[in-house]
């Protein structure tokens, strides 16, 4: 899933422009992603000109990858 | 606040509050709502235009007017130097007094502009939009009105909660970072523009004085390319190898939707201006101008839709856009297509041929000669161009 480092933020709203799905909410002073509706497209993490966007594999998903590399 | 209006226009960028200034003056009643609690902050822009565009509008004064700029610096790759000699001047704004100025003209004609008013919503009837709802200070209101125009820039979601799909492409949107400096030396009448990978890929890097040893610093990235190397990072550098003795008064991010026109800007209750209808120059990323000339259209024809209570007027709003700038900024961005293909041998290459020309040669109309052998597709587009706008065209 994808993961918003607020801190970095200057809600400047490039990630809004380039989401697809619709699903980031962009207020005067808060960011927030609904990660429902979210498809990890990471069109946001790309498109932000300040590393505000992190992916993350989800725990069963890291697993399931990990345990196919031991294999 | 009252419960009902004409207009209500979400955004108070110079799109919206020029869209507010002409419905109000056509007789709309009219109401902007602005999401942050000052009109003109943040910037976020590079915040340069056109003689020609401004005075359109508002006549250039000195509290609005951080500098006035009478030459082009193009930096080639290989840092080759070429100046085109330009005619006309532009200036580089204080946006912060501009949208001010804007915001208060509207509201002179009689507009109504509340801040820190959050639209969350539309609402509708019969699948025509009859209002908005909007976060106020803790509550939630819903408030009525005959059209709505979205302002509501880059991150616009008015249009997408309408129905209109206004989102922009990996390709087109251009990931932007600027700095406004201090102690930054540079020539105070010139605009420098910076192009190649190493600064800028898929967009360019500029320097725009601000008077007094002050510059917005910035450069816009393709999203489609930046993905390992985000706009930030080619800015830090920039400024340590450029300008270590820099001090930064600001810094902000931004995103630039250089893209074509949307098709549909209008729906049933339904305008969308400035950034959130792609009316940005695609080649320069300038919006300001573009956004205002919409909004004075979107302004005239909303009016015009009150007095005679006539939705199919909007269409007119799609026309004379299309009329006045959007043919032109398909030319544009047909000619973005080609110029991003650009690689930087080609750019030294350009660079190169028009500096060994004399200086009275040196004329963007070279430039765009020694580009048309590099990719003959590109003659066309740039001879209708030349025949109808000039240098610094909006």
């Amino acid at each position: 899933m994808i993961e918003i480092h607020e801190e970095k933020c200057d809600l400047c709203g490039c990630c809004v422009g380039v989401c697809p799905e619709n699903c980031i909410d962009l207020t005067e002073s808060r960011i927030s992603i609904v990660h429902e509706i979210c498809t990890n497209c990471r069109k946001c993490e790309w498109a932000c000109p300040f590393e505000v966007f992190e992916f993350k594999l989800d725990r069963t998903k890291q697993s399931h990858v990990s345990g196919k590399v031991i294999a | 606040m009252k419960e009902s209006y004409d207009v209500i226009i979400v955004g108070a960028g110079p799109a919206g509050t020029t869209a507010a200034r002409f419905a109000a003056i056509g007789g709309a009643k009219v109401l902007v709502l602005e999401k942050d609690r000052e009109v003109g902050v943040p910037v976020r822009c590079g915040e340069a235009v056109d003689h020609e565009g401004i005075v359109q509008f508002i006549q250039p004064d000195k509290k609005f007017v951080a500098a006035e700029i009478h030459n082009f610096k193009l930096v080639a790759p290989n840092g080759k130097v070429v100046q085109p000699n330009i005619e006309g001047i532009g200036y580089v704004l204080d946006r912060k007094v501009f949208d001010y100025e804007l915001a208060r003209i509207a509201a002179d004609e009689g507009a109504e502009i509340v801040t820190k008013a959050y639209v969350d919503g539309l609402t509708r009837n019969d699948g025509t939009i009859t209002g908005v709802t909007v976060q106020y200070h803790g509550e939630k209101l819903s408030l009525k009105s005959k059209l709505v125009i979205g302002a509501d820039g880059v991150e616009s979601r008015v249009g997408r909660w309408a129905g209109i799909d206004t989102t922009v492409s990996m390709h087109d949107m251009e990931s932007a970072a600027q700095v406004t400096a201090a102690n930054v030396d540079v020539e105070e009448d010139t605009c420098y523009f910076y192009f190649g990978e190493k600064y800028a890929p898929g967009g360019y890097l500029w320097v725009f004085p601000k008077g007094n040893k002050t510059a917005n610093i910035g450069l816009a990235v393709a999203a489609d390319l930046s993905k390992k190397k985000h706009a930030l990072k080619f800015l830090d550098e920039f400024m340590a190898e450029n300008f270590p003795g820099a001090s930064i008064l600001t810094k902000l991010a931004g995103g630039v939707p250089c893209a074509e026109t949307l098709d549909k800007m209008t729906g049933p209750g339904l305008m969308l201006v400035g950034d959130a209808a792609h009316q940005v120059n695609p080649v320069s990323g300038g919006g300001i101008i573009s956004g205002m000339i919409a909004g004075k259209i979107a302004g005239k024809v909303a009016a015009d839709v009150i007095k005679r209570n006539d939705m199919a007027l909007l269409g007119n709003y799609e026309k004379e856009w299309r009329d006045s700038l959007g043919v032109r900024h398909q030319r544009y961005y047909r000619i973005k297509k080609v110029i991003y293909k650009f690689k930087d041998s080609d750019l030294d290459s350009i660079a190169n041929e028009i500096s060994i020309l004399p200086q009275k040669q040196q004329s963007l109309g070279n430039l765009f000669k020694q580009a048309v052998i590099k990719h003959p597709s590109l003659i066309i587009d740039v001879m209708k161009l030349f025949f109808s706008s000039g240098p610094f065209g909006a």
